[in-house]
């Protein structure tokens, strides 16, 4: 099988589609996550132990749960309850919700890492609990907490290939496509994996710098 | 002088099943500088934080400056748990100062003092600021405003500890071994500090230590303490010199052996 130049230039723009849709869907699903993982580290810290209960509970059926049957059940399954999505939101969403538990388990260590002392001196200079918050253990908790975040979200975007499962045209999906209709895999399949390599490699180079950047600084 | 801006009366705590404080009663008057010493485990700590509100109680009531701390009276009158508002209210009159000095590390020296004045009493920030320097001028670090708590000695942190507890003016300032954690020879320098806050202010001081000449030298009154009670109070003379309780003999016995100035 020999490379073919000519068809890498046809395809080139499709693939670049699809690449745009996969970093639109890691870009929206890594919001979600930051969000939903906030919502869910709050939740399992709440006074209410049924909340609180709850809120773990969801978090280790997320996780028990493989990330393509939620995919699946979101997209296929919902309908038929009067759900229904568009494909990428559809995947956005599950992605997003996957790794929101991944988020949470980051936030939750970060925010305990905070040591109680500084919760007690908030206290003794009267910052009331939600100044205690903005001006105390947030700054303090987030910093460290951005490698291990940065980690996932590289991983995330090598996981949106799954969405081509439920019909959003990403990359993956795009590649395959192109591949069927022209019986060929090589060059769709190789541009693929390059630009996933690339983009990765760029990611952990950043992450490496991130590390640097908020490594854990000893002081009370 | 008359009345007590603190009176505890009965106050228990209880972690579980284990009665740290068992319907403790003091008055504490205005002014008045106190030190309380007693052996490892005997509530000193506990006294200070349930003040500072960091702890809850189990019993009692304890007035502050005219108020109840953990209560407030309803429309009929009847003596209800206090709301978090109350509490507020009646932390402004309290100010703590903590062993492992719990400096914000994320601040500089400038902003840990000026932060709580700017957030909770809405004061501006240039006002807070010049404020601030006055303070850190007292407590001899204006030069270091704007170093990062990382930057400084452990004496040094600790002074800054006491400039930010000053910052919102409290009329009751807690100390809970507040020298522990210092190398010996930075111990002094935190001493000079609150000697100077006991002679200049009127503020009402308790402290916790084990710097029995300290006590001795700084204190209007010092309670000995064992299990939770006082066994023994009065002047620094009377304790140090003449102490009347054989626990209290033991324990000054015990600390001068262990190489502690009296
Ligand atoms: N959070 C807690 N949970 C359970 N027990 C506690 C807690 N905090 C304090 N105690 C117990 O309460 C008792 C009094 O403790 P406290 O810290 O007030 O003593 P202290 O007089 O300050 O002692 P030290 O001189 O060692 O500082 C001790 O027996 C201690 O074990
Ligand atoms: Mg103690």
């Amino acid at each position: 099988m020999e490379w073919d130049w000519e068809f890498v230039r046809q395809i080139l723009p499709d693939l670049f589609s699809g690449l745009k849709i996969t970093i639109i869907a890691t870009v929206l699903g890594a919001a979600f996550a930051a969000v939903g993982g906030l919502v869910f580290a709050i939740l399992r810290r709440s006074g209410n132990r049924a909340v609180a209960r709850s809120a773990s509970f969801l978090v280790e059926f997320i996780r028990g749960t493989p990330l393509l049957v939620q995919l699946y059940f979101i997209f296929y399954v919902l309908p038929d309850l009067g759900i229904r999505l568009p494909a990428l939101l559809a995947g956005v969403i599950g992605i997003g919700l996957h790794y929101s538990t991944y988020a949470a388990e980051v936030y939750r260590s970060g925010i305990e890492n905070v040591s109680r002392g500084q919760w007690e001196a908030a206290k003794a200079v009267n910052l009331s609990v939600r100044q205690t918050w903005v001006h105390i253990i947030l700054p303090q908790a987030i910093p460290p907490m951005i490698p291990a975040l940065a980690n996932y979200l590289i991983a995330m975007f090598k996981e949106t290939p799954l969405l081509s499962a439920i019909t959003v045209l990403e990359l993956m999906n795009q590649a395959k496509s192109l591949a069927n209709s022209n019986y060929r895999y090589v060059e769709p399949m190789t541009i693929v994996g390059v630009f996933f390599l690339v983009i990765s490699l760029i990611s952990v180079m950043g992450v490496r710098m991130l590390e640097v950047r908020f490594a854990p600084k000893d002081d009370r | 002088m008359n009345k007590p801006i603190i009176r505890l009366d009965k106050i228990v705590k209880a972690y579980g099943t284990h009665t740290v404080l068992d319907g403790l009663s003091m008055d504490v008057k205005a002014g008045e500088k106190i030190a309380l010493i007693g052996p490892s485990g005997s509530g000193k700590t506990t006294i200070l934080r349930i003040l500072m509100t960091l702890e809850s109680i189990s019993g009692g009531t304890i007035e502050v400056d005219g108020d109840y701390l953990y209560h407030m009276k309803d429309a009929s009158g009847a003596l209800v748990p206090a709301n978090e508002a109350h509490m507020h209210r009646m932390r402004e009159k309290i100010g703590m100062v903590f062993q492992h000095f719990n400096l914000f590390p994320h601040k500089n020296v400038l902003d840990n003092v000026t932060l709580a004045p700017i957030l909770t009493k809405g004061v501006a920030r240039a006002e807070a600021e010049k404020r601030a320097m006055e303070l850190l001028e007292m407590v001899g670090l204006a030069d270091k405003a704007r170093h990062m708590p990382a930057q400084l000695s452990g004496g040094q942190k600790q002074r800054v500890a006491i400039a930010r507890a000053l910052a919102l003016s409290p009329k009751i300032m807690l100390f809970d071994e507040v020298t522990s954690a210092l190398d010996p020879e930075l111990v002094e320098e935190v001493l000079n500090v609150m000697r100077r806050l006991g002679e200049e202010t009127d503020m009402t001081m308790l402290l916790v230590t084990h710097e029995m000449g300290f006590a001795h030298d700084f204190a209007d009154r010092v309670l000995f303490f064992d299990r939770g009670r006082i066994v023994e109070e009065g002047p620094p003379d009377a304790i140090f010199r003449n102490p009347k309780e054989e626990r209290t003999q033991n324990f000054l016995r015990k600390i001068i052996a262990a190489g502690h100035r009296v």
